[in-house]
């Protein structure tokens, strides 16, 4: 089955995306990639160090694609300064704008986040911006460039699951760009939950890194996503808000 | 408003009998909250809650690995200078001491910069005592400057400063700002603290807003264990972090638990703080501020440092030296003897086996402005 997932000009045929952030060391990464099928990775810049022996981006394999985050940037400003910080240490043009002020329970800034994707998508990067998910901040982004917009399911780190289903049902509805559920998924079901709605991938860190077995964790969630995806090619089908009977019952009036 | 007022409320709080009304029951409650309130942290703190100290230390332990994974950051002090015009009974660097005084110069202070940074070091706190005359904003704002082309990220612990001084180190590159209450108990606060500017106990208690204001990144508060009723001191420390955490959401507000250690001088202090004792705050903390960094210093010995990085803690010094310049010159006077002597690689080595990941840089610093218009993406 060809299901590709077209971003920034780049073929993904995996449409599970995950991060580097909590692992108990970097030598875990390549065998997480493996197993989990991932294409893209998610990088902080701000632990990269260029001059480390450790260096978290010498554990990535060359294939994938990196998404430096600008995790730790609360305001548009410093969010900026971070994506040009990582496209000239070579991390490439994709960057996940993630703009936090709230120390106490880390919800996005979706305010700044539409300044900075302004201004970055004006530059040439490809942003997917992490968001709270409201349909016209959504919208903005779309206007202000973004390549796909990264609504949170549950505050990130929290194992929530898909708190905010609802939102980002209307999200997938009513826009057109690739919705990835980012943050809060706990569980492989929870991540199918996700595809079988309708969202075109998820991003993922502490579900997998923080699991007794991290690697089969992350075979369990490849499984899930892709499972997820097939339901929902199959013909869950994108929701509607409102009711269409299949078969009209006062069709014979017309 | 500032936490002066909640201090005036906690000082007036029964503590006669306030700790024995806790019961199990309480202490249960508080482990099942979603989010532990005021209530539920005095249960944790009181003798109450040391039977549960397991339960506590799971669900601590479960808390700390889903906000903060299996890493956890290292930093180093670095002393620029040991002049100081107070006095305080419990430290050596209090004026009444005769030694030679030391501040770097800020060719010593590359020096000094280049041996931390060699061990693969990228965060550092830089110390001073208090001399407005010896160690002044300025003098602390030229060593930033150095101190920027080794590192990712700059903090300070000096004297407390205004909101203007504090916000001219953040221009300089300043990211985070250290600072101590000492102690909380008011009477205990002036008794201790004999001669100097340091006894205002006020400018010290409101310093750490004063940084919140000012826009550091990440403000660490704490109470020097031992001086008091540790309950109390605790219970006051806590508070403070939710108080600031709660009027300046921006800022990274982070908790350290340093206990009093063997100085120059013969003060003995009033309250023991068992190792127990010590657990029982670290997790207390964890529970009632899930996302706050813990630091522990290497006050504490190396096996006792290595239980405890599973309790909590999120941050610990390594490869430390008390004394100005005491990575790269001739040794100085300690401002207290540390327990933990390992270095950089010995305590990534313990951190690894383990299964923590040790993180030698979090963050860059990001001062300069951009001249981004405010209105961008808003049009
Ligand atoms: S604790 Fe600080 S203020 Fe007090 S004597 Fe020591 S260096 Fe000076």
């Amino acid at each position: 089955m060809q299901d590709p997932l077209m971003i920034g000009g780049v073929t993904l045929t995996s449409r599970l995306f995950i991060g580097t952030g909590k692992y108990s060391r970097n030598t875990l990464i390549p065998e997480v990639i493996t197993r989990s099928g991932s294409q893209v990775i998610t990088v902080a810049l701000r632990r990269v160090d260029p001059e480390s022996s450790d260096n978290i981006v010498s554990h990535i394999p060359s294939h994938m694609t990196l998404l430096p985050n600008t995790s730790g940037a609360r305001t548009a400003e410093e969010a900026v300064r971070i994506a040009r910080l990582a496209r000239s240490a070579g991390l490439g043009n994709w960057v996940k704008i993630e703009v936090i002020n709230d120390q106490k329970y880390l919800l996005p800034d979706n305010m700044e986040t539409i300044r900075a994707t302004e201004v970055l998508a004006a530059e040439g990067f490809v942003v997917l911006p992490y968001m709270s998910p409201d349909l016209s901040a959504a919208l903005r982004l779309k206007a202000a460039g973004a390549a796909a917009v990264m609504p949170l399911g549950a505050p990130i780190g929290s194992n929530r699951g898909l708190q905010t289903k609802e939102l980002i049902r209307i999200l997938i509805s009513e826009t057109d760009l690739p919705v990835i559920v980012d943050a809060g998924i706990g569980r492989p079901s929870e991540a199918a939950e996700a595809m079988e709605m309708g969202a075109a991938a998820v991003l993922l860190n502490t579900a997998i890194a923080t699991a007794s077995d991290p690697l089969l964790m992350a075979e369990a969630f490849r499984a899930a996503v892709s499972a997820g995806r097939k339901a929902y090619l199959a013909g869950l089908g994108p929701v509607e808000e409102t009711a269409a009977a299949s078969s009209p019952l006062t069709g014979f009036l017309a | 408003m500032s936490f002066y007022e909640t201090m005036t409320r906690l000082e007036q709080l029964p503590y006669g009998t306030l700790w024995s009304r806790y019961t199990a029951e309480d202490v249960k409650r508080a482990l099942r909250a979603e989010q532990v309130d005021e209530e539920g942290l005095m249960a944790l703190l009181s003798p109450a809650a040391e039977p549960y100290l397991e339960e506590m230390a799971q669900k601590a332990h479960r808390l700390t690995r889903t906000h903060f994974g299996h890493v956890m950051q290292l930093f180093t002090p670095m002393y620029l200078a040991d002049f100081c015009v107070n006095h305080c009974t419990y430290c050596s660097f209090s004026s009444i001491y005769d030694f030679p005084r030391k501040k770097l110069t800020l060719e010593q202070v590359a020096r000094e910069a280049e041996t931390i940074a060699a061990t693969g070091l990228r965060h550092i706190l830089i110390l001073t005592g208090e001399s407005r005359r010896d160690s002044p904003a300025g003098y602390v704002r030229d060593c930033v400057d150095v101190l920027r082309g080794y590192f990712s990220s700059v903090s300070i612990e000096v004297n407390p400063l205004s909101t203007a001084e504090y916000a001219e180190l953040r221009e300089a590159g300043v990211d985070g700002l250290t600072l101590y209450q000492e102690v909380y108990h008011q009477e205990t606060y002036r008794t201790l603290h004999v001669k100097g500017p340091k006894r205002v106990y006020r400018n010290r208690l409101d310093a750490p807003e004063r940084g919140c204001e000012a826009g550091f990144r990440s403000v660490n508060i704490g109470a020097l264990l031992g001086m008091y009723e540790w309950r109390q001191e605790a219970l006051a420390t806590a508070l403070h972090a939710r108080y600031l955490q709660d009027k300046y959401p921006e800022c990274e507000i982070g908790l350290s638990t340093p206990r009093f250690r063997p100085y120059l001088g013969e003060f003995n202090p009033a309250s023991d703080v068992t190792d127990r004792a010590l657990v029982q705050i670290i997790l207390a903390y964890r529970l009632f501020l899930p996302r706050s960094g813990i630091s522990l210093s290497t006050r504490e010995p190396a096996a006792l440092r290595d239980h405890l990085v599973q309790l909590g803690i999120t941050k610990m010094s390594a490869g430390v030296s008390t004394e100005v310049g005491g990575h790269s010159l001739e040794g100085g006077t300690p401002q207290f003897e540390i327990s933990d002597n390992r270095s950089v690689a010995e305590m990534a080595e313990m951190l690894r086996s383990q299964g923590l990941q040790p993180v030698f840089k979090d963050w860059d610093i990001l001062s300069e402005p951009l001249g981004l218009s405010r209105q961008a993406g808003l049009a």
